[in-house]
């Protein structure tokens, strides 16, 4: 049984169109990653299965008992609000300690839980939301566009956690992203999304689609084949780095 | 004791810190400060309604307080920026507050009293009046507390969490109706949204928790109007203003404070 099965979906904001007629299923423990122009109702598709937007069409179907953690795009801290990150996992309430320290330790960053929120990094900061994600154990992760101002090496890394956080957990992924390169290559399926579903598919297939070359241009083809050469040479560096 | 007018005084000013506290950190946190304003001027208004119609104070600018939230509320993303449009509403509710007052005829009315303030003028009524309002407000954020708080950090993450920030938006505008038509007596529509925000403000550098800083807050409130009653006595200053003051005082002082521990 799917984890979620949307059919039919179709969203508008007042006169606008952002979605029409999405149909799509996420199974466990498969990568799904959604890649699309700004403005092609990636967020909204999300926003739909977290339940903040309501859609005038179709419907999202969740698998009974299916937890789902969501990754937000990104979280802005206003400097006047103190909270640690301990208590920030703690919200809304009923979390036990032990289960904040030992998402922290999935996400990859065990010793922030005493920090002050407003005092993290990017970086840091996407992994303690990843690790809020992570408290419900989750069959299904959402991640929007979790590496926003995250420098190359920044989101490579983040990424690396994902496929981690997938190994060990056995959960579910669905993820938007811009960044295509790295993403491609992690994803068991890609959704190429620009309203309505344009194409899908096994990274190969989407990247060779028609479809997908008008919307990211002719030479994406080419990229892809480039970037594997570049993603080897990132791989390399980052071990070296390491 | 509550026939001692600076007694009745104090009690007034603490019970409206009680509700100011937690209240105006959300206030500072969600940057709602221009909100806070716009209701409380909005109140003057509720001022001339009451007289106009002999209805109770407390009932008439609590009302036109939490009508005008609303009408914030709901043209709020809809083209305008929203200091734009908070300006707006906030100054005009002010003058037609002023103008509708100057209708009402055969009423002597001491605008000032209601600009300002007339906390040394508290009666055992008022006194109950405000302390309910402070307790309501108190339960009322008090219950919703943890769902407030994760709407104030990211809305989306409140509705993943099965929390509709709406409904939480919604109980803030209430709240503040509230406190805007206790405090109403105790500083004046001009001067409630500096008990709303600079208790809070000054509460910021001594905490690291949102509930320490709520608690912080309520602390420096009472202390403000505690020394603020007692230096307006001693110095024939205007009561409400001189509470201010304190406030403001003190607001800069842990502000130093931060910045020789070099740390927020």
């Amino acid at each position: 049984m799917s984890l979620i099965q949307i059919e039919g979906l179709s969203v508008r904001y007042g006169a606008r169109t952002v979605l029409s007629d999405v149909s799509l299923r996420v199974e466990p423990g498969e990568i799904v990653t959604i890649v699309g122009p700004n403005g092609s109702g990636k967020t909204s598709l999300l926003r739909v299965i977290i339940g903040a937007v309501k859609p005038v069409k179709g419907r999202v179907m969740h698998g009974n008992g299916v937890k789902i953690g969501y990754v937000p795009q990104r979280l802005q801290i206003d400097a006047t609000l103190p909270i640690t990150v301990s208590r920030f996992l703690k919200l809304p309430g009923g979390v036990a300690t032990a289960d904040i320290n030992q998402s922290l330790t999935q996400a990859g960053v065990p010793d922030l839980a005493k920090a002050q929120l407003s005092k993290l990094s990017g970086g840091q900061l996407q992994r303690v939301l990843l690790a809020r994600a992570l408290i419900g154990k989750p069959d299904l992760l959402l991640l929007d566009e979790a590496t926003q101002g995250l420098d190359q090496r920044g989101s490579a890394s983040f990424y690396q956690q994902i496929e981690t956080v997938r190994q060990n957990t056995g959960c579910a992924v669905l993820m938007i992203s811009h960044e295509l390169h790295v993403v491609m290559s992690a994803s068991d399926r890609v959704i190429c999304l620009n309203g309505h579903i344009c194409c899908e598919g096994t990274p190969v297939v989407v990247a060779s689609a028609p479809e997908y070359r008008a919307l990211f241009g002719s030479g994406t083809g080419g990229a892809l084949a480039l970037y594997r050469h570049e993603h080897n040479h990132d791989h390399d560096h980052t071990k070296a780095a390491e | 004791m509550l026939d001692d007018f600076m007694v009745r005084a104090a009690l007034a000013g603490i019970g409206v810190s009680f509700a100011a506290a937690p209240l105006g950190c959300f206030v500072v946190w969600r940057r709602m400060a221009y909100f806070g304003d716009a209701t409380a001027h909005a109140a003057i208004l509720g001022v001339a309604l009451s007289l106009a119609f002999s209805m109770s104070i407390f009932v008439g600018t609590m009302t036109v307080a939490l009508l005008m939230a609303l009408v914030v509320n709901m043209l709020s993303g809809r083209g305008y920026a929203m200091d734009t449009l908070l300006g707006v509403l906030a100054h005009s509710a002010l003058a037609f507050g002023l103008v509708a007052v100057s209708f009402i005829s055969g009423v002597r009315i001491d605008l000032m009293a209601y600009l300002f303030g007339d906390i040394l003028a508290v009666s055992r009524a008022d006194l109950l009046v405000i302390w309910a309002g402070a307790a309501l407000v108190v339960a009322l954020v008090g219950w919703r507390w943890p769902d407030l708080l994760t709407s104030t950090l990211n809305e989306d993450l409140a509705y993943a969490s099965g929390i509709n920030p709406k409904r939480e938006q919604l109980v803030l505008t209430i709240a503040l109706a509230i406190t805007v038509a206790a405090a109403i007596k105790v500083v004046g529509v001009l001067l409630i949204a500096a008990m709303l925000i600079i208790p809070a403000a000054a509460a910021r550098p001594l905490s690291r928790t949102p509930e320490g800083m709520a608690v912080a807050a309520g602390l420096i409130g009472m202390l403000s109007v505690i020394i603020g009653l007692r230096a307006a006595y001693v110095l024939d200053t205007p009561a409400g203003p001189s509470i201010v003051c304190i406030a403001a005082i003190t607001f800069l002082a842990t502000s130093i404070l931060r910045g020789f521990r070099h740390k927020p």
